[in-house]
């Protein structure tokens, strides 16, 4: 449980390094406020719209499959504990168990999910875009 | 008290009181970040029923991947851009009742169960043991779990995938 110990040390570490340099500053910054300091970006462009703008579908698309290798890289903690007692046995069982899940990320990818959604100006020199 | 005992203390405080912010937050958007809180907490708490492996698979599956979900499932709701738009809270008795309910069935269940004992010994590491099941007696699970996985794989993205893509 020791290393557990360690663990909960460097949370605790993280939450107050962060926590002091909030604390200090704020605690030296000078409080001046004129409308340009407000702005979403201070370097002169004026921003359009709302700040809360609504998120491409694409974007959840993306988590799923983040969360499908999440899991996979859970089951590699265990593997990677006992790798030296079993040795090549453990490498192949793995080996499958990454190949298997490996076809998943060539359909995605096939499929163009992990595509970025960009807009495409219609300039008549530009190819068609593929499959339309 | 021991040092032990007031970490514990602490981490089910956090929990319990992170819980209360989730149920009762006026907005969604505070409800799915409080969860993150809640489930670290449960993390912590995995580690003194000395399950180590299930600590980590919470904090990599639930705090780093399905609380995204959530929080991008929270952005996508609707109406969720209009700032004044508050939470309702009014079936809380029916909560209350679902709550109650739940909590009954997980008490019989501790109830019913020799797991006192087992609870009652020393924090042992659980990691090396499920590995070396998994990777010799469970072999076959194991990559049978690689398949559900890549079913699943599948499934969530055809079924995710907007519409204009798959025409």
């Amino acid at each position: 449980m020791a290393s557990f110990y360690i663990a909960l040390l460097f949370l605790a570490v993280g939450f107050l390094l962060v926590g002091l340099t909030v604390l200090f500053s704020r605690l030296l910054h000078p409080r001046i406020n004129y409308p340009e300091k407000n702005l979403t970006y201070e370097c002169g462009i004026i921003p359009e719209g709302e700040s809360w703008i609504k998120f491409n579908s694409r974007f959840y698309v993306i988590a799923l499959i983040f969360l499908i290798f999440d899991v996979e890289i859970l089951f590699l903690f265990p593997w990677a504990v006992v790798f030296e007692e079993l040795g090549l046995l453990a490498f192949v069982e793995m080996f499958i168990f990454i190949v298997i899940l490996l076809v998943g990320l060539a359909y995605v990818w096939v499929k163009g999910d992990l595509d970025w959604i960009k807009p495409r100006p219609e300039l008549a020199h530009l190819p068609k875009e593929k499959g339309k | 008290m021991e040092i032990n005992e007031m970490l514990f203390l602490a981490i089910a405080l956090t929990t319990v009181l992170s819980a209360l912010i989730v149920a009762l937050s006026k907005k969604i958007i505070y409800s799915a970040f409080a969860l993150l809180l809640t489930l670290i907490g449960f993390a912590g708490l995995f580690i003194y029923l000395s399950a180590d492996f299930l600590s980590m698979a919470q904090i990599m599956i639930y705090v780093g991947g399905i609380l995204i979900l959530i929080l991008f499932g929270v952005l996508m709701t609707q109406r969720i851009y209009d700032p004044s738009q508050i939470t309702a809270h009014n079936s809380i008795w029916v909560s209350l009742a679902g709550g109650i309910a739940m909590a009954a069935i997980t008490g019989a269940v501790v109830w019913l169960n020799p797991w006192g004992k087992t609870l009652a010994k020393d924090f042992e590491y659980s990691t090396s043991r499920i590995g070396s099941e998994l990777l010799t007696k469970y072999l076959l699970p194991f990559e049978v779990i690689s398949v559900l996985l890549l079913a699943v794989l599948i499934g969530a993205v055809y079924l995710g995938r907007s519409r204009e893509v798959h025409k």
